[in-house]
Protein backbone atom coordinates (compact mmCIF):
# COMPACT_ATOMS: atom_id res chain seq x y z
CA UNK A 1 0.00 0.00 0.00
CA UNK A 2 1.13 3.24 -0.58
CA UNK A 3 2.09 5.44 1.92
CA UNK A 4 1.81 9.18 2.09
CA UNK A 5 2.90 11.45 4.87
CA UNK A 6 1.60 15.09 5.20
CA UNK A 7 4.91 17.08 7.12
CA UNK A 8 3.12 20.30 8.60
CA UNK A 9 3.13 21.92 12.42
CA UNK A 10 -0.42 23.01 11.42
CA UNK A 11 -0.79 26.02 9.05
CA UNK A 12 -3.91 26.09 7.40
CA UNK A 13 -2.00 25.26 3.81
CA UNK A 14 -1.00 22.06 6.03
CA UNK A 15 -4.84 20.98 6.59
CA UNK A 16 -5.73 21.95 2.96
CA UNK A 17 -3.19 20.07 1.64
CA UNK A 18 -4.61 16.81 4.19
CA UNK A 19 -8.27 17.06 2.74
CA UNK A 20 -6.98 17.37 -0.60
CA UNK A 21 -5.00 14.13 -0.74
CA UNK A 22 -7.71 12.09 0.96
CA UNK A 23 -10.32 13.52 -1.25
CA UNK A 24 -8.12 12.63 -4.28
CA UNK A 25 -7.25 9.07 -2.47
CA UNK A 26 -11.07 8.36 -2.17
CA UNK A 27 -12.52 9.79 -5.55
CA UNK A 28 -10.20 7.85 -7.28
CA UNK A 29 -10.57 4.62 -5.31
CA UNK A 30 -6.63 4.68 -4.67
CA UNK A 31 -5.85 3.10 -1.65
CA UNK A 32 -3.23 4.26 0.73
CA UNK A 33 -2.26 5.33 4.67
CA UNK A 34 -1.78 8.99 5.38
CA UNK A 35 -0.25 10.03 8.13
CA UNK A 36 0.23 13.62 9.72
CA UNK A 37 3.91 14.07 10.47
CA UNK A 38 3.87 17.49 13.19
CA UNK A 39 6.94 16.72 14.66
CA UNK A 40 9.44 19.06 13.60
CA UNK A 41 12.35 17.15 14.55
CA UNK A 42 10.86 14.76 12.27
CA UNK A 43 9.63 17.08 9.80
CA UNK A 44 13.39 18.55 9.76
CA UNK A 45 14.63 14.70 8.60
CA UNK A 46 13.14 14.93 5.29
CA UNK A 47 15.42 18.12 4.54
CA UNK A 48 12.28 20.70 3.40
CA UNK A 49 11.82 23.66 4.67
CA UNK A 50 8.73 24.78 4.04
CA UNK A 51 5.77 23.59 4.90
CA UNK A 52 3.03 21.48 3.97
CA UNK A 53 5.63 18.86 2.81
CA UNK A 54 4.22 15.71 0.66
CA UNK A 55 6.15 12.65 0.90
CA UNK A 56 4.58 9.66 -0.92
CA UNK A 57 6.49 6.41 -0.24
CA UNK A 58 9.11 7.99 1.98
CA UNK A 59 10.23 10.59 -1.25
CA UNK A 60 9.77 14.58 -0.65
CA UNK A 61 7.73 15.61 -3.55
CA UNK A 62 6.56 18.79 -2.59
CA UNK A 63 7.33 21.43 0.00
CA UNK A 64 5.99 25.45 0.67
CA UNK A 65 2.82 24.88 -1.72
CA UNK A 66 -0.03 22.73 -2.47
CA UNK A 67 0.36 21.14 -5.67
CA UNK A 68 -2.44 20.90 -8.65
CA UNK A 69 -4.65 17.96 -8.16
CA UNK A 70 -3.45 16.23 -11.53
CA UNK A 71 0.22 16.36 -9.97
CA UNK A 72 -0.49 14.89 -6.89
CA UNK A 73 -2.45 11.89 -8.62
CA UNK A 74 0.52 11.25 -11.22
CA UNK A 75 2.84 11.19 -8.02
CA UNK A 76 0.24 8.54 -6.51
CA UNK A 77 -0.13 6.62 -9.56
CA UNK A 78 3.63 6.28 -10.52
CA UNK A 79 3.65 3.87 -7.03
CA UNK B 1 -14.01 26.06 -4.44
CA UNK B 2 -14.91 29.03 -6.96
CA UNK B 3 -10.87 30.05 -7.22
CA UNK B 4 -10.20 26.17 -7.49
CA UNK B 5 -12.71 26.17 -10.76
CA UNK B 6 -10.85 29.22 -12.02
CA UNK B 7 -7.16 28.39 -11.95
CA UNK B 8 -8.47 25.02 -13.72
CA UNK B 9 -9.66 27.29 -16.83
CA UNK B 10 -6.55 28.92 -16.76
CA UNK B 11 -4.03 26.02 -16.47
CA UNK B 12 -5.88 24.78 -19.77
CA UNK B 13 -4.84 27.87 -21.41
CA UNK B 14 -1.43 27.73 -23.69
CA UNK B 15 1.32 30.30 -23.11
CA UNK B 16 -0.19 32.90 -26.28
CA UNK B 17 -3.88 32.70 -24.44
CA UNK B 18 -2.49 33.47 -21.13
CA UNK B 19 -0.47 36.38 -22.50
CA UNK B 20 -3.02 37.92 -24.13
CA UNK B 21 -5.26 37.83 -20.65
CA UNK B 22 -2.53 39.23 -18.89
CA UNK B 23 -2.07 42.05 -21.41
CA UNK B 24 -5.39 43.11 -21.56
CA UNK B 25 -5.63 43.23 -17.72
CA UNK B 26 -2.63 45.17 -17.65
CA UNK B 27 -4.41 47.69 -19.92
CA UNK B 28 -8.06 47.56 -17.77
CA UNK B 29 -5.94 48.05 -14.97
CA UNK B 30 -3.77 51.37 -16.02
CA UNK B 31 -6.99 52.99 -18.35
CA UNK B 32 -8.60 52.83 -14.74
CA UNK B 33 -5.98 53.81 -12.37
CA UNK B 34 -5.09 57.10 -14.81
CA UNK B 35 -8.62 57.77 -14.92
CA UNK B 36 -9.75 56.86 -11.35
CA UNK B 37 -9.90 60.35 -10.01
CA UNK B 38 -12.38 61.35 -12.80
CA UNK B 39 -14.18 58.55 -11.81
CA UNK B 40 -14.29 59.39 -8.18
CA UNK B 41 -15.40 62.75 -9.55
CA UNK B 42 -18.51 62.20 -11.79
CA UNK B 43 -19.80 59.08 -9.15
CA UNK B 44 -19.59 61.70 -6.07
CA UNK B 45 -20.76 65.43 -7.17
CA UNK B 46 -22.64 64.09 -10.21
CA UNK B 47 -24.24 60.76 -10.27
CA UNK B 48 -24.74 61.15 -6.18
CA UNK B 49 -24.97 65.10 -6.58
CA UNK B 50 -23.37 65.73 -3.41
CA UNK B 51 -21.53 68.92 -2.11
CA UNK B 52 -18.20 69.36 -2.28
CA UNK B 53 -17.81 71.86 0.65
CA UNK B 54 -19.35 69.42 3.05
CA UNK B 55 -16.95 67.28 5.29
CA UNK B 56 -19.63 63.85 4.42
CA UNK B 57 -18.62 64.69 0.63
CA UNK B 58 -14.97 64.37 1.08
CA UNK B 59 -15.16 61.61 3.82
CA UNK B 60 -16.94 59.69 0.64
CA UNK B 61 -15.26 60.89 -1.91
CA UNK B 62 -11.66 60.04 -0.22
CA UNK B 63 -13.10 56.56 0.11
CA UNK B 64 -14.65 55.54 -2.89
CA UNK B 65 -11.06 56.64 -4.58
CA UNK B 66 -8.88 55.04 -2.40
CA UNK B 67 -10.00 51.43 -1.89
CA UNK B 68 -9.92 50.51 -6.13
CA UNK B 69 -6.44 52.69 -5.45
CA UNK B 70 -5.19 51.06 -2.99
CA UNK B 71 -6.56 47.75 -4.64
CA UNK B 72 -5.95 48.12 -7.66
CA UNK B 73 -1.87 48.31 -6.41
CA UNK B 74 -1.79 45.28 -4.70
CA UNK B 75 -3.32 43.27 -7.43
CA UNK B 76 -0.34 44.22 -9.57
CA UNK B 77 2.38 43.96 -7.16
CA UNK B 78 1.46 41.08 -5.34
CA UNK B 79 1.14 39.71 -8.87
CA UNK B 80 4.67 41.21 -9.86
CA UNK B 81 6.00 39.83 -6.58
CA UNK B 82 4.49 36.38 -7.47
CA UNK B 83 6.12 36.09 -10.14
CA UNK B 84 9.31 36.74 -8.63
CA UNK B 85 9.17 34.64 -5.76
CA UNK B 86 8.85 31.41 -8.68
CA UNK B 87 12.49 32.47 -8.88
CA UNK B 88 13.97 32.22 -5.23
CA UNK B 89 12.88 28.81 -3.44
CA UNK B 90 14.39 28.88 0.18
CA UNK B 91 16.67 26.06 -0.94
CA UNK B 92 18.19 28.21 -3.51
CA UNK B 93 18.29 31.31 -0.85
CA UNK B 94 20.15 28.75 1.60
CA UNK B 95 22.50 27.39 -1.31
CA UNK B 96 23.41 31.31 -2.10
CA UNK B 97 23.91 31.90 1.77
CA UNK B 98 26.28 29.22 2.38
CA UNK B 99 29.64 29.82 4.37
CA UNK B 100 29.27 33.95 4.16
CA UNK B 101 30.11 35.18 6.90
CA UNK B 102 30.62 38.91 6.80
CA UNK B 103 28.64 41.62 6.54
CA UNK B 104 28.04 40.96 2.68
CA UNK B 105 25.95 38.10 3.93
CA UNK B 106 23.97 40.13 6.08
CA UNK B 107 22.54 42.20 3.25
CA UNK B 108 22.21 39.63 0.78
CA UNK B 109 19.90 37.55 3.27
CA UNK B 110 17.91 40.69 4.16
CA UNK B 111 17.22 41.01 0.50
CA UNK B 112 16.50 37.84 -0.02
CA UNK B 113 14.47 37.90 2.98
CA UNK B 114 12.27 40.25 1.04
CA UNK B 115 11.84 38.24 -2.17
CA UNK B 116 11.62 34.62 -0.63
CA UNK B 117 8.38 33.20 -0.50
CA UNK B 118 7.87 33.53 3.71
CA UNK B 119 5.20 32.49 5.73
CA UNK B 120 5.58 32.35 9.35
CA UNK B 121 4.20 28.99 10.07
CA UNK B 122 7.14 28.14 8.06
CA UNK B 123 9.60 30.03 10.27
CA UNK B 124 11.12 26.92 12.50
CA UNK B 125 12.13 24.71 9.29
CA UNK B 126 13.45 27.74 7.57
CA UNK B 127 15.49 28.55 10.22
CA UNK B 128 16.61 25.05 11.57
CA UNK B 129 17.38 24.77 7.55
CA UNK B 130 19.25 27.36 7.44
CA UNK B 131 21.19 26.58 10.22
CA UNK B 132 22.24 23.09 8.99
CA UNK B 133 23.15 23.93 5.68
CA UNK B 134 25.87 26.11 6.93
CA UNK B 135 24.11 29.67 6.77
CA UNK B 136 25.90 31.47 9.95
CA UNK B 137 23.66 32.20 12.85
CA UNK B 138 23.59 36.00 12.27
CA UNK B 139 22.88 35.89 8.30
CA UNK B 140 20.01 33.53 9.53
CA UNK B 141 18.34 36.28 11.47
CA UNK B 142 19.16 39.05 9.22
CA UNK B 143 16.67 36.73 6.83
CA UNK B 144 14.26 36.15 9.88
CA UNK B 145 13.67 40.07 10.59
CA UNK B 146 13.32 40.89 7.17
CA UNK B 147 11.17 38.35 5.45
CA UNK B 148 7.92 39.29 7.87
CA UNK B 149 8.40 42.81 8.57
CA UNK B 150 9.28 44.37 4.57
CA UNK B 151 6.04 42.67 3.00
CA UNK B 152 4.20 43.65 -0.24
CA UNK B 153 1.25 44.73 1.82
CA UNK B 154 3.34 46.73 4.43
CA UNK B 155 4.70 49.00 1.52
CA UNK B 156 1.71 49.24 -0.62
CA UNK B 157 -0.51 50.66 2.00
CA UNK B 158 2.44 53.02 3.29
CA UNK B 159 2.64 53.84 -0.59
CA UNK B 160 -1.22 54.57 -1.27
CA UNK B 161 -1.71 56.01 2.45
CA UNK B 162 1.12 58.52 2.72
CA UNK B 163 3.05 58.70 -0.39
CA UNK B 164 6.28 56.56 -1.98
CA UNK B 165 8.84 58.65 0.50
CA UNK B 166 7.00 56.76 3.37
CA UNK B 167 7.32 53.37 1.65
CA UNK B 168 10.22 53.53 0.42
CA UNK B 169 11.58 54.67 3.76
CA UNK B 170 10.05 52.12 5.84
CA UNK B 171 11.82 49.55 3.36
CA UNK B 172 15.20 51.51 3.90
CA UNK B 173 15.21 51.24 7.40
CA UNK B 174 14.01 47.64 7.69
CA UNK B 175 16.32 46.37 6.01
CA UNK B 176 18.63 48.28 7.95
CA UNK B 177 17.32 47.06 11.14
CA UNK B 178 17.72 43.38 9.80
CA UNK B 179 21.18 43.61 8.35
CA UNK B 180 22.43 45.31 11.76
CA UNK B 181 20.61 43.44 13.88
CA UNK B 182 21.84 40.11 12.61
CA UNK B 183 25.22 41.42 12.36
CA UNK B 184 25.35 42.16 15.51
CA UNK B 185 23.56 38.47 16.64
CA UNK B 186 26.34 37.38 14.31
CA UNK B 187 29.46 39.16 16.02
CA UNK B 188 28.20 38.04 19.81
CA UNK B 189 28.72 34.83 19.08
CA UNK B 190 25.42 33.77 20.19
CA UNK B 191 25.43 29.73 18.86
CA UNK B 192 25.42 28.45 22.58
CA UNK B 193 22.30 29.94 23.38
CA UNK B 194 20.48 27.65 20.30
CA UNK B 195 19.12 24.38 21.23
CA UNK B 196 22.11 22.22 21.59
CA UNK B 197 20.28 19.33 19.55
CA UNK B 198 19.77 21.97 15.90
CA UNK B 199 23.96 21.62 15.71
CA UNK B 200 23.56 17.35 15.72
CA UNK B 201 20.66 16.96 13.47
CA UNK B 202 22.15 17.14 9.99
CA UNK B 203 19.76 18.87 7.31
CA UNK B 204 18.82 15.48 4.74
CA UNK B 205 19.55 15.99 1.38
CA UNK B 206 16.10 16.37 -0.27
CA UNK B 207 15.11 13.72 -2.81
CA UNK B 208 12.80 16.33 -3.89
CA UNK B 209 12.85 16.36 -7.82
CA UNK B 210 14.06 19.71 -9.16
CA UNK B 211 10.56 21.86 -10.30
CA UNK B 212 11.42 22.95 -13.90
CA UNK B 213 8.89 25.68 -13.92
CA UNK B 214 7.48 27.19 -17.47
CA UNK B 215 7.12 30.82 -17.96
CA UNK B 216 2.92 29.96 -18.00
CA UNK B 217 3.35 27.96 -15.11
CA UNK B 218 5.11 31.13 -12.75
CA UNK B 219 2.13 33.62 -14.45
CA UNK B 220 -0.12 31.05 -13.54
CA UNK B 221 1.46 31.54 -9.29
CA UNK B 222 1.31 34.87 -9.62
CA UNK B 223 -2.78 34.70 -10.02
CA UNK B 224 -2.88 32.31 -7.39
CA UNK B 225 -0.75 34.86 -5.15
CA UNK B 226 -3.03 37.50 -5.90
CA UNK B 227 -5.90 35.45 -4.89
CA UNK B 228 -4.81 34.12 -1.57
CA UNK B 229 -3.09 37.25 -0.58
CA UNK B 230 -5.98 39.87 -1.62
CA UNK B 231 -9.09 37.37 -0.37
CA UNK B 232 -7.07 37.50 2.98
CA UNK B 233 -6.14 41.44 3.34
CA UNK B 234 -8.91 43.32 1.43
CA UNK B 235 -11.26 43.57 4.74
CA UNK B 236 -8.52 44.93 6.34
CA UNK B 237 -7.99 47.39 3.60
CA UNK B 238 -11.34 48.99 3.40
CA UNK B 239 -11.61 49.08 7.31
CA UNK B 240 -8.27 51.46 7.25
CA UNK B 241 -9.62 53.84 4.66
CA UNK B 242 -13.05 53.22 6.30
CA UNK B 243 -11.16 54.99 9.35
CA UNK B 244 -9.47 56.88 7.43
CA UNK B 245 -12.13 58.58 5.91
CA UNK B 246 -14.33 58.77 8.81
CA UNK B 247 -11.42 61.23 10.20
CA UNK B 248 -10.47 63.07 6.55
CA UNK B 249 -13.37 64.81 6.25
CA UNK B 250 -13.23 66.33 9.65
CA UNK B 251 -10.93 68.49 10.84
CA UNK B 252 -8.04 66.15 12.62
CA UNK B 253 -8.37 66.22 16.42
CA UNK B 254 -5.04 66.16 18.45
CA UNK B 255 -6.64 63.30 20.67
CA UNK B 256 -3.16 61.40 20.53
CA UNK B 257 -0.50 64.43 20.23
CA UNK B 258 0.21 65.18 23.59
CA UNK B 259 1.51 61.43 24.41
CA UNK B 260 2.23 60.19 20.64
CA UNK B 261 3.70 63.09 19.42
CA UNK B 262 7.37 64.84 19.13
CA UNK B 263 6.81 66.32 21.56
CA UNK B 264 7.20 63.81 23.85
CA UNK B 265 10.24 62.06 23.97
CA UNK B 266 9.41 58.94 25.60
CA UNK B 267 6.76 58.34 23.28
CA UNK B 268 9.06 56.16 20.54
CA UNK B 269 9.87 53.41 23.58
CA UNK B 270 6.44 53.27 25.04
CA UNK B 271 5.08 52.57 21.41
CA UNK B 272 7.81 50.07 21.03
CA UNK B 273 7.35 48.56 24.55
CA UNK B 274 3.32 47.91 23.88
CA UNK B 275 4.17 46.64 20.29
CA UNK B 276 6.35 43.78 20.77
CA UNK B 277 3.81 41.77 22.51
CA UNK B 278 0.97 42.25 20.42
CA UNK B 279 0.54 40.42 17.19
CA UNK B 280 -0.90 41.24 14.07
CA UNK B 281 -0.39 41.16 10.17
CA UNK B 282 1.09 43.89 8.13
CA UNK B 283 -2.88 44.93 6.77
CA UNK B 284 -4.43 44.26 10.11
CA UNK B 285 -2.04 46.92 11.75
CA UNK B 286 -3.02 49.70 8.71
CA UNK B 287 -6.69 50.87 10.40
CA UNK B 288 -4.65 51.42 13.51
CA UNK B 289 -1.81 53.53 11.75
CA UNK B 290 -4.66 55.23 9.88
CA UNK B 291 -6.47 56.28 13.21
CA UNK B 292 -3.03 57.19 15.71
CA UNK B 293 -1.93 59.53 12.84
CA UNK B 294 -4.84 61.16 12.08
CA UNK B 295 -5.60 61.62 15.78
CA UNK B 296 -1.83 63.48 15.99
CA UNK B 297 0.56 60.96 16.85
CA UNK B 298 3.85 61.27 15.22
CA UNK B 299 4.95 59.28 11.74
CA UNK B 300 8.06 58.05 13.18
CA UNK B 301 6.62 56.69 16.88
CA UNK B 302 3.42 55.24 14.70
CA UNK B 303 6.08 53.54 12.42
CA UNK B 304 7.73 52.22 15.51
CA UNK B 305 4.87 51.14 16.93
CA UNK B 306 4.09 49.04 13.47
CA UNK B 307 7.09 47.54 13.28
CA UNK B 308 7.10 46.16 16.91
CA UNK B 309 3.71 44.59 16.19
CA UNK B 310 4.85 43.13 12.97
CA UNK B 311 7.98 42.43 13.58
CA UNK B 312 7.89 40.82 17.25
CA UNK B 313 5.52 39.02 18.78
CA UNK B 314 4.68 36.70 21.71
CA UNK B 315 3.33 33.52 19.41
CA UNK B 316 6.76 33.67 16.95
CA UNK B 317 8.62 33.82 20.39
CA UNK B 318 6.95 30.73 21.65
CA UNK B 319 7.34 28.97 18.35
CA UNK B 320 11.29 30.16 18.26
CA UNK B 321 11.43 28.96 21.83
CA UNK B 322 11.61 25.21 20.65
CA UNK B 323 15.01 26.26 18.72
CA UNK B 324 16.39 28.82 20.65
CA UNK B 325 17.33 29.10 24.48
CA UNK B 326 15.55 31.93 27.20
CA UNK B 327 18.86 34.15 26.48
CA UNK B 328 19.31 34.19 23.03
CA UNK B 329 15.03 35.39 22.32
CA UNK B 330 15.99 38.23 24.87
CA UNK B 331 18.90 39.40 23.14
CA UNK B 332 17.18 39.04 19.90
CA UNK B 333 14.05 41.22 21.37
CA UNK B 334 16.56 43.64 22.81
CA UNK B 335 18.44 44.23 19.62
CA UNK B 336 14.91 44.68 17.63
CA UNK B 337 13.30 47.20 20.11
CA UNK B 338 16.69 49.48 19.89
CA UNK B 339 16.65 49.62 16.20
CA UNK B 340 12.88 50.23 15.96
CA UNK B 341 13.04 53.00 18.65
CA UNK B 342 16.02 54.55 16.85
CA UNK B 343 14.05 54.06 13.12
CA UNK B 344 11.16 56.02 15.78
CA UNK B 345 12.98 58.64 16.27
CA UNK B 346 14.47 59.25 13.21
CA UNK B 347 11.41 59.29 11.48
CA UNK B 348 10.07 62.21 14.21
CA UNK B 349 13.37 63.82 13.69
CA UNK B 350 12.73 64.26 9.74
CA UNK B 351 9.28 65.09 9.60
Amino acid sequence: MISVKILGVGCPKCRNLEAKVKELLVKNNIEAEVTKVDDIAKIMGYGIMMTPGLVINEKVKSSGIIPKEEQILNWLKEN
Amino acid sequence: MNNLSVIEKIKGNTLSKTLIYITLFLLFWIIIYMNLELLTNSLVYNVLGLNPEEHLTQAIWFFIFEVPKVLLLLTLIVFGIGIIRTYFSPERTRKLLGGKKTFAGNILASLLGVVTPFCSCSAIPLFLGFIEGGVPLGVTFSFLIAAPMINEVALILLFGLFGWETALLYMTTGLLIAILAGTIIGKLGLEKFVEDWVYKTKAADIEQEEEKLSFNDRIQLGITAVKEIVSKVWIYIVIGILVGAGIHGYVPENFMASFMGKSAWWSVPSAVLLGIPMYSNAAGIIPIVQALLAKGASLGTVLAFMMAVIGLSLPEMIILKKVLKIQMIFIFIGIMAIGITVVGYLFNLLY
